[in-house]
């Protein structure tokens, strides 16, 4: 076919996946009893089991994945709803109330939310390229909006808010890359802001002023404009009644997140236990599987959620840096391939994966640090977990695809 | 498709890198803090989670007698602790480890008291020198989170209840002594301190410093490993005392008494006339190895419940009427005011009893008395009549005054706890008599009770032994001590030439050799000393003797009493046998011989005067055991 793989694309993706080996190798490596025992081992396997996933992936043509991103979506609503309705039973170490794996006679068969954020993806896509424009209207903006909302009310009923959240991210990318207005997009999530606000009067108060001024300026539909104003008062009053909607350990964790030292014993144990392990580890850090927070077992889900803490403890701040720099640059790589892919479904597509891994990395590792609350979603290449290590290979799998397309098209910016 | 022509996209990929940028500034900026400006602190937090110190406990200095002999020892043992974040899960495993050895009981209750004041040092639970428990505990050491077992010297006392009230024993340190910053100071929760005895009178010698050593523990309490031996803070081993105590000595006294008095409440001191103890013996007394590491409730209660009240030291802590052997003191005070000489005969000779005013006192020798005698026939026959009328020539003030400076109101300040020495009864002045017992109590009648050591008079064998020791020596009564003078002790000068000593001490080896204490086989010793028979209401007779030997340079003096309705000249030869054994040695074939048991008799008339009902002095004190 005469397609090249994309050299650094490949380059950092062994980095990333040796690294999050490594890691994981570490947390086996503990003076207590834990699950992670043997993990990175069968990480492996699953690296493994990707890579053919991936290789399958790379020789689907975008035309074919197009016409099949429909069933695929529909799939992986299917079979979130049945989780939701009983097929649904919680992960190792997570919260007993919750559903994310599909669960058949008592065998867990995977968590079908990988598969639907990937679906998601694919159809988003498709139906931006479907338009010859953008949407420029809220109303516009609709469609897509249902089409990441269904699967993201669904995990929310499982109840699962990480995942719920990576929806956001992958709609939100996609619609800026689909060339949606910034305004457009800012008065989308508005709303949330708004929620988010909604704490100090005096803050909801000038946003709201501001909101007006931004309508104003803008002008969309007098409609939609008012729709807007309606639904960021509604958002700041409903603060209230939304909290008490959420689960308890929702709640739980929200609290936590503001005021870790209050939740010691709870659910703040967690974050703290992290923020010592990742400050304890210095510069350079407590040396390859020496690190004596992962080692006595103080860092809980040290394997899944919490792995980035271990690179933190043994591996120190210059350890951090490397991972965070091999992410972006593979976002760089990722959002150059999206640049030049050779038609707009293509592009839209690598996008939407840039957007789905950013929220991950970004709402995962800042967890670890307290910058965002605990909502527990994976790693990229590093959290042990096999649905999550396939989803990332066909998404890679996309990748290369991407990337070859554009180079064999003859396609060449500038 | 104008959103994807190549200069939007330029466009849109320019704005995308850029707020990746800014959100990956913003996670390199968390970390940043963290790990580069917070981490001393989260260093400090990691340690701490882990970390936990244990104290290592030092080895108690010994104590050894006057050659060296063990009195009290270390041996390899065990404790057992149990470190724990949360109390409930403290109380699961405390149960589960006292299903696993059935034997033991184990007090939860004091255990979670134990992890309570000091949370972060791993609790004990018990000590054992058991080495099975100890095995069975480290083959469930998976069931028993935040299990440490230590290897810990515990005591141990060879002589067992034959040292029991000389040395005391240890235990762990109490809420209320730590409070007391003076009483155990440096000690913290946990200690093993002194309790009675030499024990805690040299606490601060033989405790020593602990040490600490550091583990590191799992989120669940399991230890994971030791630190290093440069992080371990090495403990200072306590320092060995040396008694003045002759063990053998003391031994030989205790296999006296229990072949000779067995089952007697009694005391004995020996002492030299420096002032060095050469044994320390009261009985009944309790077995010092059965407290180390905690006694056993059962065991405890036989103490306490016990009638003959073992736990009562009555070298220092029993106060008895001195009876005869106050006459010495009654005569030295007559020779230091230049009343009598040796030879001094009082104005009626003695026929069996004394009429003072419209009462009658009687002589213990009733029937016909002993005549006219002078000062040396008086203490050689211990006539109650000639000490009446001796009293009545020194007169109240002088009796008082004299009686303070000879030191019997005071404690005779031996280097044992001064909170269990019983300070010593005597009026020192006449106002002082009646501000304590009222004026209706006071009459003449009773200098003649005091002149025979009955009447508010109440004395520690050790303060009555000091006196004798003084009067076989140099004449000034010094504190006794088990290893060095107390300092700051009180001395008391008798005020007695060495002349009137010596004839003081002719009268005394007169007792022995001719006396009331003709039989007690101490004349070829050179001995001398003084019988006495204490009368308290309500109580069985108590019996004195006080000796020394040789009288011309005395090497040793000897204090006993016996509770048990005896009388003075009956314990006389115990007196004997233990100063033989310490001037002849224990090879002594004469050493071995049986006691000749007793004659004269000495009895205080007890029609003599009406005693005040309280002429009972001070029921022995029961002292408590904490």
């Amino acid at each position: 076919m005469g397609r090249q793989l994309d050299r650094p694309l490949m380059i950092v993706i062994l980095a990333l996946a040796s690294f999050g080996i490594v890691v994981l190798y570490s947390a086996g490596q503990t003076d207590t009893p834990t699950n992670a025992d043997g993990v990175w081992l069968r990480q492996l396997v699953w690296l493994g089991i990707g890579l053919v996933a991936a290789a399958v992936v790379y020789r689907t043509s975008f035309r074919l994945l197009e016409w099949a991103a429909p069933w695929a979506y529909v799939l992986g609503l299917l079979l979130l709803l049945l989780t939701v309705v009983g097929f649904g039973s919680g992960g190792e170490g997570s919260a007993a109330s919750t559903s994310s794996w599909l669960t058949v006679g008592g065998v867990r068969l995977g968590q079908p939310v990988e598969l639907a954020k990937i679906a998601t993806i694919l159809m988003l896509a498709r139906w931006f390229t479907a338009r010859r424009e953008p949407p420029t209207t809220l109303r516009g903006l609709v469609p897509p909006i249902m089409i990441a909302g269904v699967p993201a009310m669904l995990v929310m009923a499982q109840p699962d808010l990480g995942s719920a959240i990576v929806f956001a991210g992958i709609l939100f990318a996609t619609l800026f890359w689909a060339g949606v207005p910034p305004s457009l997009l800012l008065l989308l999530v508005s709303p949330v802001i708004s929620l988010l606000l909604a704490w100090s009067t005096a803050l909801w108060s000038v946003w709201m002023v501001v909101l007006f001024l931004l309508l104003l300026i803008w002008r969309p539909f007098l409609f939609e404009a008012i729709g807007i104003y309606l639904a960021n008062s509604a958002m700041g009053m409903a603060a209230m009644v939304v909290w008490g909607k959420m689960a308890p350990h929702q709640q739980a964790r929200i609290l936590s997140f503001l005021n870790p030292e209050a939740y010691r014993s709870g659910s703040g144990y967690q974050i703290i236990q992290s923020k010592v392990a990742i400050g304890s580890g210095g510069w350079f850090g407590s040396g390859f599987t020496h690190g004596t927070q992962k080692r006595s077992g103080y860092i809980p889900e040290h394997w899944t959620d919490f792995v980035f803490a271990v690179v933190g403890e043994e591996f120190g701040f210059v350890g951090v840096m490397l991972a965070l720099g091999l992410f972006m640059t593979l976002f760089f790589i990722l959002i150059r391939i999206a640049r030049r892919a050779s038609d707009p479904y293509a592009s839209i597509v690598i996008f939407g994966v840039v957007g789905l891994l950013f929220t991950h990395v970004f709402e995962n590792v800042g967890m670890t640090i307290q910058i965002m609350p605990i909502t527990g979603i994976p790693l990229p290449f590093f959290s042990y977990g096999g649905s999550f290590m396939l989803l990332i290979a066909l998404a890679m799998g996309l990748a290369f695809r991407a990337s070859g397309e554009a180079r064999s098209s003859g396609y060449v910016e500038s | 498709m104008s959103a994807f022509g190549s200069w939007e996209l330029a466009r849109r990929s320019s704005a995308a890198r850029w707020t990746l940028l800014l959100a990956f500034a913003v996670l390199g900026g968390g970390f940043f803090r963290a790990q580069i400006l917070q981490s001393a602190q989260y260093r400090l937090t990691s340690a701490n989670n882990r970390m936990r110190a244990i104290p290592i406990s030092a080895p108690r200095g010994e104590i050894v007698d006057r050659n060296g002999l063990l009195i009290a020892e270390n041996f390899p043992g065990y404790s057992v602790r149990l470190m724990a974040s949360r109390e409930d899960s403290l109380r699961a495993v405390v149960a589960r480890l006292d299903s696993l050895i059935p034997s033991d009981s184990i007090d939860a209750d004091a255990v979670i008291a134990r992890w309570r004041s000091a949370r972060h040092i791993p609790a004990l639970v018990f000590g054992s020198s058991d080495f099975a428990v100890v095995a069975t505990l480290e083959e469930h050491r998976a069931v028993l989170p935040g299990l440490v077992v230590q290897a810990e010297p515990r005591r141990r006392y060879p002589g067992g209840a034959t040292v029991g009230h000389l040395v005391g024993y240890v235990s762990e340190v109490n809420p209320a002594e730590l409070e007391d910053q003076l009483k155990f100071p440096g000690a913290s929760m946990g200690d093993i301190v002194g309790k009675l005895g030499l024990e805690v009178e040299y606490d601060s010698i033989l405790r020593g410093q602990n040490g600490v050593q550091f583990v590191e523990v799992t989120a669940r309490g399991h230890m994971v490993r030791e630190q290093g031996i440069d992080r371990t803070i090495r403990p200072v081993a306590g320092r060995t005392i040396t008694t003045t105590i002759d063990l053998p000595l003391q031994r030989f006294v205790d296999s006296m008494w229990q072949a000779d008095l067995p089952g007697m409440r009694g005391a004995l001191l020996a002492m030299r006339p420096n002032g060095e103890i050469l044994a320390y013996y009261s009985t009944p007394a309790y077995d010092p190895n059965d407290w180390v590491g905690g006694i056993s409730t059962a065991n405890f209660r036989a103490l306490t419940s016990n009638p003959d009240k073992p736990l009562i030291n009555r070298v220092i802590s029993g106060r008895y009427p001195p009876a005869s052997p106050f006459k010495l003191a009654v005569a030295a005070m007559g020779l230091k005011r230049g009343l009598i000489t040796s030879t001094t005969r009082m104005a009626v000779p003695c026929t069996g009893a004394y009429q003072f005013g419209n009462r009658r006192f009687r002589c213990w020798k009733r029937d016909g008395g002993h005549g006219s005698l002078d000062l040396t026939g008086a203490i050689a026959t211990s006539c109650d009549v000639y000490f009446y009328q001796l009293g009545l020539m020194l007169g109240e003030e002088a009796i008082f005054e004299d009686g303070t400076a000879m030191g019997f109101n005071s404690r005779s300040d031996i280097d044992l706890d001064p909170a269990l020495e019983q300070r010593s009864v005597f009026p020192s002045s006449l106002k002082s008599y009646v501000n304590s017992r009222g004026v209706n109590w006071w009459s003449r009648g009773e200098i003649l009770n005091l002149s025979i050591g009955q009447g508010n008079n109440a004395q520690t064998l050790v303060n009555m032994t000091a006196f004798y020791a003084a009067l076989a020596g140099d004449g000034v009564k010094r504190a006794p001590y088990l290893v060095r003078p107390r300092p700051g002790a009180a001395e008391h000068d008798l005020g007695l030439t060495p002349a009137q000593l010596q004839s003081l001490r002719d009268a005394m080896a007169a007792v022995v050799n001719t006396g009331t204490a003709g039989r007690s086989g101490g004349r070829e010793l050179r001995m001398a000393g003084k019988t006495g028979t204490g009368q308290v209401t309500g109580q069985e007779d108590m019996a004195w003797f006080l000796g020394f030997a040789p009288v011309e340079a005395s090497e040793i003096i000897v204090g006993m009493l016996v509770e048990e309705g005896l009388h003075g000249s009956w314990i006389a030869p115990h007196v004997a046998r233990t100063i033989r054994r310490w001037i002849l040695g224990p090879d002594n074939p004469a050493v071995r011989a049986p006691v000749d048991l007793p004659i004269t008799e000495e009895l205080v008339p007890l029609d003599s005067a009406p005693p005040p009902p309280d002429t009972v002095i001070a029921p022995p004190p029961v002292i408590g055991i904490n």
